[in-house]
C-alpha cells in the first residue's frame, strides 16, 4: 500500500518537475461564435510558439466578460462590446479599463432541419420576427409560403432552438430583431440572455446546432461556420434594401463597409441591418477583450504579440474557415491600438 | 464506546517525573486531539458551505424573498428573477422517474429479496450495484444519443395517439423535455431502490413469512401483505434516497431536458430544473443579482435534498430497528 | 381446487413472475449500457485517443491525452485531500469520541453526502477559484475530495467498529497504548475494509461531472502547473456529447468507455477485496 503511494508519488513529483518548464499558459474564455477560428488559432500559435499555450474555452460571450471581470481568465472573447455598466464594473474592480479589439466578421444564420427539403429557405424579417416570438407556428404558415414560391413546406409544427446560456451569438440575433420588429423590441429586447417567448435551449453555437441537426422541423440561428460544417441547410434573409442576400463573406463584408470607415476608437460598434443591397443584415465583429495592464510582462508581450500576428498571418485562416477578414482600415487602426496594453 | 478511558485533566505529570504510563497516555492525548481535529474538520467544512449558500444568497433574498419561489419570470436583461419553473421542472422530472422507478424497483427487490436463490440474489445484487456506480454524465451520453431520437421517433408519437387526449401527452414532440429526463433519471435511481428494499426485506424476520404461509397464504399474499407492510417504512425510506438524488442530478437532467424555463402541463414540452440551470448558466452570469439568484438556487436544492435524506435515515433506522426488536422477541 | 384458490393461485404466480421481470428488466439495462458502450467507445478508441491533445474544432483526429491526465491529477488531489479526512475522523469517531460528538460528526458527514455535487461545485467556486484567481486543478481536486470525505469516514467508521472489542483489550492488556493498538491493532484488521471504502468513494468522483465544470474548467492543451485550469475525461464527454461534430461523439462514446471500465473496474476490485478478506465479521 505504502509503496504503491510513494511510487505514485514520485511519479507525479517527476512529471511536476519534467513540466516546470518555460512554458507560458494564458487563459480565455468567451464567445463560441468565433471558437472554430480560435482554436485553430491558438493551435498554429502554440506550434510557432512552443514555449506558449493560450487555452480558449467556449463558454460564451456572457461568461467571457463575466470571468474576466472576476480576474479567472486572462482574457475575454465577446461578440458583443461589452456596455458601459460593465465597463464601469471592471473599472471599479480592478481600477484598469479594458481594450476591444474586433478579430474578425461574422454571420449568424437562421439554420433549419425539415426532413424533404433542402432548398436553402428565403426569409423576411417579419416571418423570422413572427417564428421567435412564437407567433408563426407552422412551417407552412402564408408568411414563410409567400416568400418561398415552389418549396413544399410541411404542415408541421416549428421547433424553436436558441441558446440555453447568456451568448453573444443570441444578442447578434436580437439585436437585429430589435431593430426590425417593434414587438420584439417592447416585449424580448436585445440582450445575451433575453427571456425566449418559445422554443428550446441548446449550450452554445455546438449545442444549438446539435438540436437542430437531431430535431426534425427545428430552427436556430447559428454562425456560419457551424452550419455549413455540419452540412444542415441556412436560409437568405431579406435585407435593410428588401433584397434576399445569402450569408458568404462578401455579404458580410459588405455590411463592415460602412462601419470600417467610421469607426469609432473603442472599436465598440454594432452592423446588424446595414444599409447597402449587398449587406447580409445579421453580421457582427467579434472582439477580444484585453485588460490594459498586466502585472506579468511576460503575459503582456506574449497577448500583444499574439494579437499582431492575429492582425497579419492570422487574418489567413478566416475565410477557410467562413468568417470575414477585417477591413483593411480597420487593422492599421488596431495595430496602432496595440500599444495601448501596458 | 465503552472501553474508552477518559483522560482526567490536569492529571498529565511533572515534566523530567515522567513515568512510562503517562508518556504513553500522552501519546493517546495527541492521537486524540490529531484525529479530532479531522473530525471536526468535517463539520467545519459542511458549515461553512451552508454559510456560504446563504451569505453568497443574500440579494435575491432580501429584494425577492418569497416571491422567488412564486414567479416565473427569468430574465436577466431586466433583472427579473423566478425560479418557479425550475422547481416545478426538478418536481415534475424526479415524480415522474419515481413513477416509473418505484414499481419496477420494488418489484426486482422483491424478486431478489424473497424468491431468487440466495447465490443468485447476490449475484444479480452485484450487477445492479454496478448500475449504481456508472456515472451521471455516462447516463446523459445515453440519453442523448438513445432515449432522445427513441423518444421522438417511437415513444412519443405512440403516446400522442393513444394518450393524446390528456394534456399529459400534447404539443409537438420534441424528444427532449420532462417526460425524457423523468426516464433517464429513472434508470438512475432504480439500483437504489432495488439495493436498500432487498437489504429491508431481508431483514424482516423469517417467523413472519412462515407464519403468514402456515395460515394458508400464498407465497405472494405472504410477501405482499406481511412481509412487505412490515418492511413499508424501511421502503419509503429508499425512495426518499432516491427522490433525493433524483432532485440534485444534474449531468444527465441538463443534457435531456431542453433547457427552456417553462411550466407546461404536458410532460413533451422541454423543461429546466434547478440544477441544470446552474450549471449553464453558473459561470457566465454577469451581475450580482443574477450570480445570486442562482446561489440561491443552490441553497434551495440543497435544503430539498437535506430534509429527504434526514427523512429517509429515519425511515430506514425506524424500520430496521423494528425489524430488529422483533427478531429478539 | 376451489375457483378462488386457483385464481390466488394464479394471482401468486403472475405477480411473483412480474417481480422476476422487474429484475431482468433493471439487470439488462446495464448489460445494455455496457454493451452499447463497448460497441460504440470500443470503435471509436485507438492509439491516438491515448497519446494526443485534441484537435481544433472541427477537424478530425485528436485525442485527449490531456483530459485522461487531467483527470488522473484530479482525483489523485481529491484523495490527497479527502482520504485522510475521512480516514482520521473516523478513528476519531470510532474511538475516541464521546457520543454527542460523534452525533454532531455523523450527521455533519450525512450531510454533505446529500450535498448535490453541482452545490458542491459553487461552493469549490467561490471558495477556491475566487480567491486564487484561477480555474484549476486545484480547485476540482479541492471539490472532488470534498465529495470524498463523507463516504470514506462512515464506511471507515463502520468497519472499525466492527474489529471485535476483544482484540482492543487484548492489545491493550498486553500493555500498548490506545493509539499503538489502533495503529497495529485495528486498523491493521480492518485494512481490507477501510481500502474498500476509499477505492469505492474514489470511483464514485471519478465520474463526477457537475462540480468540475466550474472549477477545473477545461484546457485544450497540457495543464503544466496545479493552479490552470485542466481538461478532465468527464468535462469532455459532456462537452463533446452535445456538440455537433460526428468525431466529437465518437470521442465521447471513447472516453465514456475508458471512464467506466475504470469506475467498473475499482468497483469489481474494492468488492473482491472485502470478500476475499473476511477478517472482519460482519455483524
Amino acid at each position: 500500500m505504502k509503496r504503491i503511494a510513494g511510487m505514485i508519488l514520485l511519479a507525479f513529483g517527476l512529471t511536476g518537475i519534467l513540466w516546470a518548464d518555460s512554458t507560458l499558459s494564458i487563459n480565455g474564455a468567451g464567445a463560441t461564435f468565433p471558437y472554430p477560428l480560435y482554436s485553430k488559432w491558438f493551435d498554429e500559435y502554440h506550434k510557432k510558439n512552443p514555449n506558449l499555450q493560450i487555452n480558449y474555452q467556449s463558454i460564451g460571450s456572457g461568461g467571457g466578460i463575466k470571468q474576466l471581470t472576476e480576474g479567472t481568465v486572462d482574457f475575454g472573447a465577446s461578440d458583443l462590446p461589452m456596455n458601459d455598466d460593465q465597463l464601469k464594473a471592471y473599472q471599479e474592480k480592478h481600477s484598469i479599463g479594458i481594450l476591444h479589439f474586433p478579430t474578425v466578421l461574422g454571420a449568424v444564420v437562421p439554420t433549419y432541419n425539415i426532413p424533404g427539403v433542402d432548398a436553402a429557405l428565403n426569409f423576411t424579417p417579419e416571418a423570422l420576427a413572427g417564428i421567435f416570438l412564437g407567433k408563426i407556428t407552422k412551417w407552412n404558415d402564408p408568411a414563410m409560403a409567400d416568400a418561398n414560391k415552389g418549396v413544399k413546406l410541411p404542415a408541421q409544427d416549428i421547433i424553436v432552438v436558441h441558446r440555453a446560456e447568456a451568448s453573444g451569438t443570441t444578442f447578434i440575433w436580437t439585436d437585429y430583431l430589435s431593430k426590425i420588429s417593434d414587438e420584439w423590441k417592447n416585449t424580448v429586447g436585445a440582450g445575451p440572455a433575453p427571456k425566449w417567448p418559445v422554443g428550446l435551449g441548446g449550450k452554445g453555437n455546438e449545442g444549438v446546432t446539435g438540436t437542430v441537426k437531431n430535431t426534425p422541423n427545428s430552427i436556430g440561428y447559428v454562425e456560419l461556420i457551424y452550419a455549413e460544417s455540419n452540412k444542415i441547410p441556412y436560409g437568405t434573409v431579406k435585407n435593410a434594401s428588401g433584397v434576399f442576400v445569402k450569408p458568404s463573406l462578401a455579404a458580410v463584408s459588405a455590411a463592415a463597409a460602412g462601419a470600417a470607415k467610421a469607426m469609432p476608437d473603442d472599436f465598440r460598434v454594432s452592423i446588424t441591418n446595414a444599409p447597402g443591397k449587398d449587406s447580409y443584415p445579421i453580421s457582427s465583429f467579434t472582439w477580444l477583450l484585453i485588460p490594459e495592464k498586466f502585472s506579468d510582462a511576460a503575459k503582456r508581450d506574449a497577448i500583444k504579440g499574439f494579437v499582431r500576428w492575429m492582425l497579419a498571418d492570422g487574418q489567413n485562416y478566416a475565410e477557410g474557415l467562413s468568417y470575414a477578414k477585417l477591413p483593411k482600415e480597420v487593422v492599421a487602426k488596431e495595430i496602432k491600438a496595440i500599444d495601448k496594453i501596458q | 464506546m465503552a472501553t474508552t478511558s477518559k483522560t482526567v485533566p490536569g492529571a498529565s505529570p511533572i515534566p523530567g517525573a515522567r513515568s512510562f504510563l503517562s508518556r504513553l497516555r500522552e501519546g493517546d492525548e495527541i492521537a486524540r486531539m490529531i484525529t479530532f481535529l479531522f473530525a471536526a474538520s468535517v463539520v467545519l467544512v459542511t458549515l461553512l458551505l451552508v454559510f456560504e449558500l446563504w451569505r453568497g444568497s443574500a440579494l435575491p433574498r432580501h429584494k425577492f424573498g418569497f416571491a422567488f419561489f412564486r414567479t416565473s419570470v427569468w430574465d436577466p436583461i431586466f433583472d427579473q428573477f423566478g425560479a418557479l419553473p425550475f422547481i416545478y421542472g426538478t418536481l415534475v422530472t424526479s415524480i415522474t422517474a419515481l413513477l416509473i422507478a418505484v414499481p419496477l424497483g420494488i418489484g426486482a427487490a422483491i424478486f431478489l429479496a424473497e424468491l431468487a436463490p440466495a447465490r443468485l440474489s447476490d449475484t444479480l445484487e452485484f450487477f445492479i450495484d454496478l448500475l449504481a456506480a456508472v456515472p451521471s454524465v455516462i447516463y446523459g451520453l445515453l440519453g442523448v444519443f438513445i432515449v432522445i431520437p427513441l423518444m421522438r421517433l417511437y415513444i412519443q408519437p405512440a403516446l400522442k395517439s393513444t394518450l393524446g387526449f390528456l394534456p399529459l401527452f400534447q404539443g409537438p414532440a420534441y424528444g427532449v423535455g420532462f417526460l425524457t429526463a423523468g426516464i433517464v433519471l429513472a434508470i438512475m435511481v432504480i439500483p437504489y431502490i432495488i439495493s436498500v428494499s432487498r437489504e429491508v426485506l431481508l431483514s424482516v424476520p423469517r417467523d413472519q413469512r412462515e407464519a403468514a404461509l402456515s395460515l394458508g397464504s400464498t407465497h405472494w399474499e405472504s410477501t405482499w401483505k406481511v412481509v412487505v407492510p412490515f418492511a413499508r417504512t424501511g421502503i419509503m425510506g429508499s425512495i426518499f434516497l432516491a427522490l433525493a438524488r433524483a432532485l440534485g442530478e444534474t449531468m444527465a437532467v441538463t443534457m435531456v431536458i431542453g433547457n427552456t424555463p417553462i411550466i407546461s402541463a404536458s410532460l413533451f414540452s422541454p423543461g429546466y430544473s434547478i440544477a441544470a440551470v446552474i450549471a449553464n448558466e453558473f459561470t457566465e452570469a454577469t451581475g450580482d443579482l443574477y450570480l445570486q439568484s442562482l446561489i440561491e438556487l443552490g441553497l434551495v436544492l440543497f435544503l430539498l435534498t437535506f430534509i429527504l435524506n434526514g427523512l429517509a435515515r429515519l425511515l430506514i433506522l425506524v424500520t430496521s430497528k423494528r425489524g430488529s426488536e422483533t427478531a429478539l422477541a | 381446487m376451489s375457483a378462488r384458490l386457483r385464481w390466488r393461485k394464479f394471482v401468486s404466480g403472475f405477480m411473483l413472475t412480474m417481480t422476476g421481470v422487474c429484475a431482468l428488466v433493471a439487470v439488462s439495462v446495464l448489460c445494455f449500457i455496457l454493451g452499447y458502450l463497448v460497441f460504440h467507445g470500443g470503435t471509436s478508441i485507438g492509439w491516438n485517443f491515448f497519446t494526443k491533445l485534441p484537435a481544433p474544432v472541427g477537424e478530425t483526429g485528436g485525442g485527449m491525452a490531456n483530459a485522461i491526465l487531467g483527470s488522473a491529477k484530479l482525483l489523485f488531489l481529491a484523495s490527497l485531500f479527502g482520504v485522510p479526512i475521512g480516514f482520521f475522523g473516523a478513528i476519531y469517531l470510532a474511538e475516541f469520541s464521546g457520543s454527542t460528538v460523534a452525533f454532531i460528526v455523523r450527521y455533519a458527514a450525512d450531510l454533505l453526502n446529500g450535498v448535490p455535487s453541482i452545490v458542491i461545485g459553487i461552493f469549490a467556486y467561490s471558495m477556491v477559484v475566487l480567491p486564487f484567481k484561477h480555474f484549476s486543478t486545484l480547485a476540482g481536486g479541492f471539490a472532488l475530495g470534498l465529495m470524498m470525505i463523507p463516504i470514506t469516514l462512515r464506511s471507515t467508521e463502520e468497519f472499525l467498529r466492527s474489529v471485535p472489542n476483544a482484540l482492543r483489550e487484548g492489545a491493550m492488556a498486553l500493555g500498548a497504548s490506545k493509539w499503538k493498538t489502533i495503529a497495529t491493532v485495528i486498523v491493521p484488521t480492518a485494512y481490507r475494509g477501510i481500502l474498500t471504502a476509499v477505492l469505492l468513494a474514489f470511483a464514485r468522483v471519478a465520474g463526477e461531472t457537475a462540480p468540475l465544470l466550474f472549477t477545473a474548467f477545461g484546457n485544450r492543451f497540457w495543464s503544466h502547473r496545479w493552479n490552470e485550469p485542466t481538461a478532465s475525461l468527464p468535462v469532455m464527454i459532456f462537452t463533446y456529447a452535445i456538440s455537433p461534430y460526428d468525431d466529437w461523439h465518437r470521442q465521447a462514446w471513447a472516453a465514456g468507455l475508458v471512464l467506466l471500465g475504470l469506475i467498473l473496474a475499482i468497483n469489481i476490485v474494492a468488492r473482491a477485496i472485502l470478500s476475499r478478506g473476511s477478517a472482519v465479521p460482519r455483524s
